[in-house]
């Protein structure tokens, strides 16, 4: 029972990280549909411009947690940001309106190339850093088995939260959302009523990536430890969490990328940590087969 | 009545080897209904896909003169021709966003008008620039079109989920929240009974008389001779006559186009 508790926080923890990930594969699929393979290296870009933030914030004598957690959060997002809306405007918009497949092909070569850079500009080995909020509350104990939350996932509960609320507030009630939601569903009426779609569509990329950055962040201070290549496992599986909550759909994102956070905690727990991987994708595959648009997705009917 | 709104010259749009619009020519005024009529296959949603920007014209202008300024349509990009130059247009088939509620369609149209730039968003994120009043605003004028098209009652279902004369109209509504000079219609009747037909002239004519032109693309000849103050007839691309209703109907060019010539006056 009490180990069960703690795989389910540990598993919570994990699946709000997926799910911060999962809305920016989730949003750019919906407007544009298509999948944006770079968007994992985002997240991962996210987590090394949070490393050079602590380090130079460290650097510059500000020692208040609360305070460098907040500029390393925006300074994240902002950079994230730029780079989202460079990679849309680079990779993706000369092909849009080309078959379907060019951008797909264009979106795995922007991901090894963000890949490449990092890895040459800041070396392949792991970089680590210490924990900035040690400590833990201690729930209950059982048979001498200690169930506690830490502080850190208390930090990645309350940001991921709120960030999650702004968006979803963003997303269906400010005008911005209702043209994003628009261009989701016709492009070219999206147009015809004076939106500027282009605009619209490189705003999706800057939003998707400041949440991937923030999940960076997240992933740097929960495990401490990251290198150039995170940003493509990470990527799959929050990729898995989007089509697994139904791809277009963002409460389903985060449904998603919650479920596979607890299917990995809970098979590492119970089963084999080796094998976590295999289990995530193995429900993706089943869901797949019984609900081929996932769990909140909403099949086309197209009216005849 | 008002002056030239829309001038078209010298219009031509080809496909490949086809012709669709063939140097057409005309103007339409403002505070008129202008219509395009003729036989399938005239050109007519052509002419006004090159208008609202959809397509590029081969050759030839289409400007526009209105209060706001003169404007090139042809020339000019998607959103802008309905974000400047103020032409707003329906479809054929229904392009609503179904998935979105009736009111969220008629603010979508406004969306302009609420976040002008990027400043503004911005500062809308945090609820400053005044874009909670302008916010209202666009509540307003989207309360006050569903009062006008009869739907107020239904404005927080989703719009796929309306009957289809219902959609019709919510589609003009909302062609009429991004506040245009010129409004396109493509065969807003289609589908319509005549009870609903009826009401559709009235709410043409209500519109017309707010000062906004219309340009009708309508097979409703009913409805056509009703309120059109001015109509123009195609047929494969060429304009074979142009006038008021009276005069349209007794072109025996019309006529003919539309009937089929009568064997003896071939003969003669």
């Amino acid at each position: 029972m009490a180990y069960a508790l703690q795989q389910l926080i540990n598993g919570i923890t994990l699946g709000m990280i997926y799910g911060l990930i999962a809305v920016g594969y989730t949003m750019v699929y919906g407007i544009i549909g298509m999948i944006n393979f770079a968007h994992g290296d985002v997240f991962m870009i996210g987590s090394f411009l949070s490393l050079i933030a602590i380090t130079a914030l460290t650097a510059m004598g500000i020692s208040s947690v609360p305070l460098m957690l907040a500029l390393t959060l925006v300074f994240a997002a902002v950079v994230a940001g730029i780079y989202g809306w460079s990679i849309e405007r680079i990779a993706y918009r000369p092909l849009r309106g080309s078959f379907r497949l060019a951008p797909l092909i264009s979106a795995i070569g922007m991901s090894i190339a963000l890949q490449n850079f990092v890895q040459v500009s800041q070396g392949a080995r792991n970089k680590s850093m210490p924990s900035l909020i040690p400590g833990a509350l201690k729930i209950f104990e059982q048979d001498g088995f200690v169930v506690q939350l830490t502080w850190m996932q208390i930090v990645i509960f309350v940001v991921t939260l709120t960030l999650l609320v702004i968006f979803t507030w963003l997303v269906t009630k400010t005008s911005l959302g209702r043209a994003m939601r628009a261009c989701e569903q016709d492009m070219k009426m999206a147009s015809l009523l004076g939106i500027d779609t282009n605009f619209t569509i490189s705003v999706t990329f800057v939003i998707g990536a400041a949440l991937a950055a923030v999940a960076g962040m997240m992933f740097l201070l929960y495990y401490g430890s990251i290198d150039f290549y995170i940003g493509f496992v990470a990527g799959v599986k929050a990729f898995t969490a989007a089509v697994l909550g139904g791809v277009g759909s963002l409460p389903g994102a985060v449904i998603g990328g919650l479920l596979i956070g607890l299917i990995e905690a809970f098979w590492s727990g119970y089963a084999s940590a080796q094998y976590k991987d295999v289990a995530a994708f193995s429900v993706l595959i089943i869901v797949l087969i019984v609900m081929p648009t996932g769990l909140l997705g909403r099949a086309d009917v197209e009216k005849v | 009545m008002g002056a030239p709104l829309l001038t078209v010259a010298d219009l031509t749009m080809k496909f490949g080897g086809l012709t669709a619009v063939d140097s057409l020519s005309f103007v339409a005024n403002a505070g008129e209904i202008t219509a395009v009529i003729g036989p399938n296959g005239a050109g007519k949603t052509t002419v006004f896909n090159c208008i609202t920007g959809f397509y590029k014209a081969s050759s030839g202008t289409i400007s526009l003169s209105s209060a706001a300024g003169d404007f090139a349509l042809a020339t000019m990009q998607g959103h802008n021709i309905t974000r400047q130059a103020k032409v707003a247009r329906t479809f054929q088939n229904i392009r609503l966003f179904s998935g979105m509620t009736v009111l969220e369609n008629l603010l979508v149209a406004q969306h302009n008008m609420v976040m002008p730039d990027v400043v503004h968003g911005v500062l809308a994120v945090f609820g400053l620039g005044g874009y909670r009043s302008l916010e209202r605003q666009a509540l307003d004028k989207a309360k006050y079109w569903l009062d006008q098209v009869k739907l107020l009652s239904r404005a927080d279902v989703p719009a796929g989920s309306l009957p289809y004369g219902d959609q019709r109209r919510l589609e003009i509504a909302r062609a009429m929240c991004t506040g245009p000079s010129l409004l396109c219609l493509d065969e807003p009747a289609a589908g319509l009974n005549p009870r609903e037909s009826d009401e559709l002239a009235v709410l043409l004519t209500s519109i017309r008389d707010s000062g906004c032109a219309i340009m009708l693309i309508e097979h409703d000849m009913g409805v056509v001779m009703k309120i059109s103050d001015h109509v123009v007839v195609l047929e494969y691309g060429r304009k074979i006559s142009d006038g008021t209703p009276e005069h349209i109907r007794a072109d025996p060019k019309v006529i003919a186009a539309y009937l089929g010539e009568d064997e003896d006056e071939v003969a003669a």
